[in-house]
């Protein structure tokens, strides 16, 4: 987990609007964060947070309009923004990749896998078709599909939901990109074939060095493979720290109540305490609540919360929260204990 | 596949079997007696006997139908009460027009409407996409027949460059096909613009985006590699229609086809070629439909690879 | 992808969205007004066009449009246009009726056939089959040919080959809501079927019936038009607007205006009919819209 000086993505002020007939939806709301070469990022909140909308502006995967990209995506320095389509398609696959939710309908019914493993390799390395398709045949033995020759000639139909995921993380390494957005890669998995894929995923992200953005709302799916942690609610980042100080020390009400929430067995014995929940439900993106987006649903509420936003808050150089709770706290930080 | 196959083949037979009770019925239902209205009205009361003994009239119902049946396996359907003339002749000399009618505009329905909506659902609401639309509209409103007379008087009454009517040279041809084709290249267009745009916000169409294929790639290559496998059975639907609309069009242009037989036939009351013609209508229908649900088994891997 | 949970939606009034929805529409706005003007000039072509449209006047016969015949006169020296107002009563008494019988019979059929499956659904889907291996028209023509001519045998006919297209279409949409949690729980409570058909099922099929509703009224105005211009659809003197192509085609040499306008009416008004469908569609498509 080695940081590098020099971050290898940069997101800077982004935001991401949709113009749709009922209003302008702002999906993702002024969010910033640091991909590292080589480390695992997670990106974590609810459906609806922002998060799959943030990896698809920074591929620029959405149709503009309706879709309204500002702020700045710093790939290795260059702005991503000011790229042109070309310039941008290059990157795509190629230096960044990105593997998707649904492996039933992310890959292309009418052609075959091999075909689809093998076109960013012919794309963006200029191979020769036997020579991409025999890289893709590779790459298939690599996500440890049997019999990757023939099974290289075969339609997405005939491959399991597990099986379909490999071939999309064998389509995303294709050309050994330095970073990889993983969106939601086993939410829509059986649990036993979950296990099998992130064991994968971390061996091949070691084996080839490439940085994960690893998107998802399961917080088990993070304990696993990330070493730091992006949090979003709302559009917008309400914390970020390293894996083990999260699950440890959770500052941010919305963080507390995600870890409160997951099912221990053994827990009600320890802490004497239920399962928890957040009460309420996400806000729409039309109707964001005015001042903390997250105060309508906050058991630490105060006065502040509901007028003004909390500003972002630096409690070291790898923990930040934007919260009221902690502004308060940073003056009595030398004072009190740890909580 | 072959399940598919065997199960779609299947499919037809009572379907087939629909269609010949249908007919034998519609006779029945008519008022008067079946075999005079065979006959005709300028039957003489011997032929009218004649008609009452050959398809067994007088006996029950169930032998009627055998005796039916066994006329209609050989293609045998009776004479025309116009012309006395064998209908499955009358029939056959006519149907190569027809069918030459409906392949050409099928044609140019194809070549003009498929294109037409992939450049319209990949430019959406640009002036392209806003006229393609709109004459895709147009093309659906108007009535065949209508548009027949308007294209006759004005290029061959107004222009005098085509023959108004009758066959004989491709010219004949134009005026007649090019007014068949307009509602179905409109047809062919909507449905092509519309699995297109269906087709290009589909998730994988993201996914090839996401490795950084070319546009073009992405819509010929990803895209419309699936939405063809709809257009196709759509064209083969339009293609029944056509052969509704030829009955029209046949009309209006005096092109001799089987369309312009059934309403020669139904003015004059000749049932045995009412029936005969609507017969072979039928089964052309369904043929059409089979080939289009095996070209689709092959075009489709899932079906294809099963 | 995305996912919007907003508690605001659930206690909206849905006409009003769907209202909203087709106002943007400016096509089907201008589909909808269109059959406005014709709905009007039906039911007030008496006063609009005092006077029997149908009566004879030979001595103004063929003659071209003029400023006291704006469309001109037909070959029996009618006024065209005060035929043509007259025959929006025709054409509308076409659609809906025809619409009226694909409903009556397809509507029932349908969720009979969806609901119950098995052998009830096998017969009627056979019977379907049969009446869909013919296109439209011809099967139109085929029933004329056995009912006869006239305006009644026309709906009728029309009417009829439509049917299956509607069975096809509630057929289809119960299939897919049948198996949905709301209608196993209802099941579960004890409801009884028919109720469960009215209740829960009829009225998801009520979206795509409507938008096929107004296709279909375009397409039998359409139909009707072609029987008459062929002789066998509505029989002159009444004045339908195929009938009246159809007459005009021996002189359409030496008058053509006698058979552009009233061709022209056709097309206008399968147009809106088409029109606002689509905007129908658009509107209550229940999918996202950006």
């Amino acid at each position: 987990m080695s940081e590098q000086a020099k971050p290898l993505l940069e997101i800077k002020e982004l935001h991401t609007r949709f113009h749709t007939l009922d209003g302008i939806v702002k999906a993702v709301d002024g969010i910033d964060f640091e991909v590292y070469q080589g480390e695992t990022l997670g990106l974590v909140g609810e459906s609806g947070c922002g998060k799959s909308v943030t990896a698809l502006s920074i591929l620029q995967l959405l149709p503009c309009p309706p879709a309204e990209i500002q702020g700045r995506i710093l790939f290795e320095g260059k702005n991503l923004l000011d790229l042109d389509q070309e310039d941008v398609r290059k990157i795509r696959g190629n230096d960044i990749s990105m593997i998707f939710q649904e492996p039933m309908t992310s890959l292309n019914p009418v052609l075959r896998i091999g075909e689809q493993i093998s076109e960013s390799a012919k794309v963006h390395k200029s191979m020769t078709r036997q020579e991409a398709w025999r890289w893709a045949v590779e790459m298939l033995r690599m996500v440890q599909i049997p019999e990757p020759g023939s099974r290289s000639r075969q339609y997405p139909h005939k491959f399991s939901g597990g099986m379909r995921q490999r071939a999309m993380i064998a389509m995303a390494l294709s050309c050994n990109p330095r970073l990889i957005l993983a969106d939601e890669p086993t939410t829509a998995l059986d649990v036993t074939i979950q296990a099998q894929i992130m064991t994968l995923l971390q061996r091949l992200k070691d084996d080839f060095k490439t940085a994960i953005v690893l998107i998802t709302h399961d917080l088990g799916v993070i304990a696993e493979m990330a070493s730091r942690v992006v949090v979003m609610y709302a559009g917008k980042v309400v914390e970020e720290a390293p894996i083990k100080e999260l699950f440890k020390d959770p500052r941010h009400p919305y963080t507390q109540g995600l870890l409160g929430s997951i099912p221990v067995i053994g827990r009600k014995e320890q802490t004497g305490r239920r399962l928890q929940e957040i009460p309420g439900i996400v806000p729409s993106p039309m109707e964001t609540p005015l001042g903390c987006r997250f105060h309508p649903r906050c058991h630490k509420v105060m006065n502040r919360c509901c007028e003004q936003e909390p500003p972002m808050i630096h409690l070291n150089e790898h923990r930040r929260v934007s919260c009221w709770l902690e502004a308060d706290s940073v003056v009595k930080e030398s004072q009190a204990g740890s909580r | 596949m072959h399940n598919y196959l065997i199960k779609r083949l299947l499919s037809t037979i009572p379907v087939l079997i629909g269609i010949s009770l249908l007919l034998f019925f519609m006779l029945r239902m008519l008022p008067g007696d079946p075999a005079q209205v065979l006959a005709g009205q300028m039957a003489t009361p011997k032929e009218i006997e004649n008609i009452r003994h050959q398809l067994g009239l007088d006996r029950p119902i169930y032998e009627q139908y055998a005796i039916y049946m066994s006329h209609l396996v050989r293609f045998d359907l009776g004479l025309s009460a116009r012309t006395q003339n064998p209908v499955i002749d009358e029939i056959w000399a006519r149907l190569p027009n027809t069918l030459l009618l409906a392949v050409v505009a099928i044609t140019l329905a194809c070549l003009l409407g498929i294109p037409a909506g992939i450049i319209s659902a990949v430019r959406p609401y640009s002036w392209i996409d806003y006229l393609v639309t709109l004459s895709a509209l147009f093309g659906i409103s108007m009535p065949v027949f209508w548009l027949g007379l308007m294209l006759m008087v004005v290029f061959a009454v107004m222009l005098q460059w085509l023959p108004a009517g009758g066959t004989g040279s491709w010219q004949h041809v134009i005026l007649p096909s090019i007014t068949l084709a307009a509602f179905v290249v409109a047809f062919i267009a909507r449905m092509t613009r519309s699995t297109m745009l269906e087709t290009l916000s589909q998730d994988f169409t993201t996914t090839a985006r996401s490795k950084g294929l070319a546009e073009k790639v992405v819509i010929v290559k990803h895209a419309l590699k699936n939405a063809l496998i709809p257009i196709i059975t759509v064209v083969g639907l339009q293609f029944g229609s056509l052969l509704g609309g030829a009955v029209l069009t046949e009309t209006v242009f005096a092109w001799p086809g089987l369309g312009r037989l059934i309403v020669d036939s139904i003015l004059a009351r000749d049932y045995p070629v009412i029936q005969g013609a609507i017969l072979i209508f039928g089964l052309l229908y369904i043929f059409v439909n089979l080939v289009v649900d095996l070209i689709y088994a092959f075009v489709d891997p899932r079906i294809r690879y099963d | 992808m995305l996912s919007w949970t907003r508690e605001s939606v659930m206690t909206e009034n849905p006409y009003r969205r769907i209202w909203a929805k087709f106002k943007r529409n400016k096509v089907a706005l201008v589909g909808g007004v269109l059959i406005l003007i014709y709905v009007l000039s039906a039911f007030f072509a008496p006063v609009l066009f005092p006077g029997n449209p149908s009566a004879p006047n030979l001595m103004r016969s063929l003659e071209s449009p003029t400023l006291k015949d704006p469309l001109g006169t037909d070959e029996l020296g009618r006024s065209i246009l005060g035929r043509i107002i007259y025959g929006s009563r025709i054409s509308l008494l076409i659609a809906v009726g025809v619409v009226s019988v694909g409903i009556i019979l397809g509507i029932p059929l349908g969720l009979v056939s969806g609901y119950y499956g098995g052998k009830i659904d096998f017969g009627i889907q056979r019977i379907t089959d049969t009446m869909l291996a013919f296109p439209g028209f011809l099967l139109a023509l085929a029933l004329v040919a056995v009912l006869g001519v006239g305006l009644k045998n026309t709906v009728i006919s029309i009417g009829i080959s439509m049917v299956p297209l509607y069975i096809r279409l509630v057929r289809g949409c119960v299939l897919s809501v049948r198996e949905e949690d709301y209608i196993e729980a209802a099941r579960a409570v004890g409801t009884r079927d028919v109720i469960i058909l009215l209740r829960h099922i009829l009225p998801n099929v009520m979206v795509p019936i409507t938008v096929q509703t107004s296709l279909s009224m375009g397409m039998a105005i359409l139909f009707a038009a072609g029987l008459g211009f062929l002789g066998i659809g509505v029989q002159p003197p009444t004045p339908e607007w195929g009938t009246m192509l159809g007459s005009a085609r021996s002189y359409l040499f030496y008058a053509p205006h006698v058979a552009t306008f009233p061709g022209i009416a056709i097309f206008l008004a399968v147009l809106s009919f088409n029109l606002l469908g689509d905007g129908l569609r658009d509107a209550l498509d229940p999918r996202f819209k950006i």
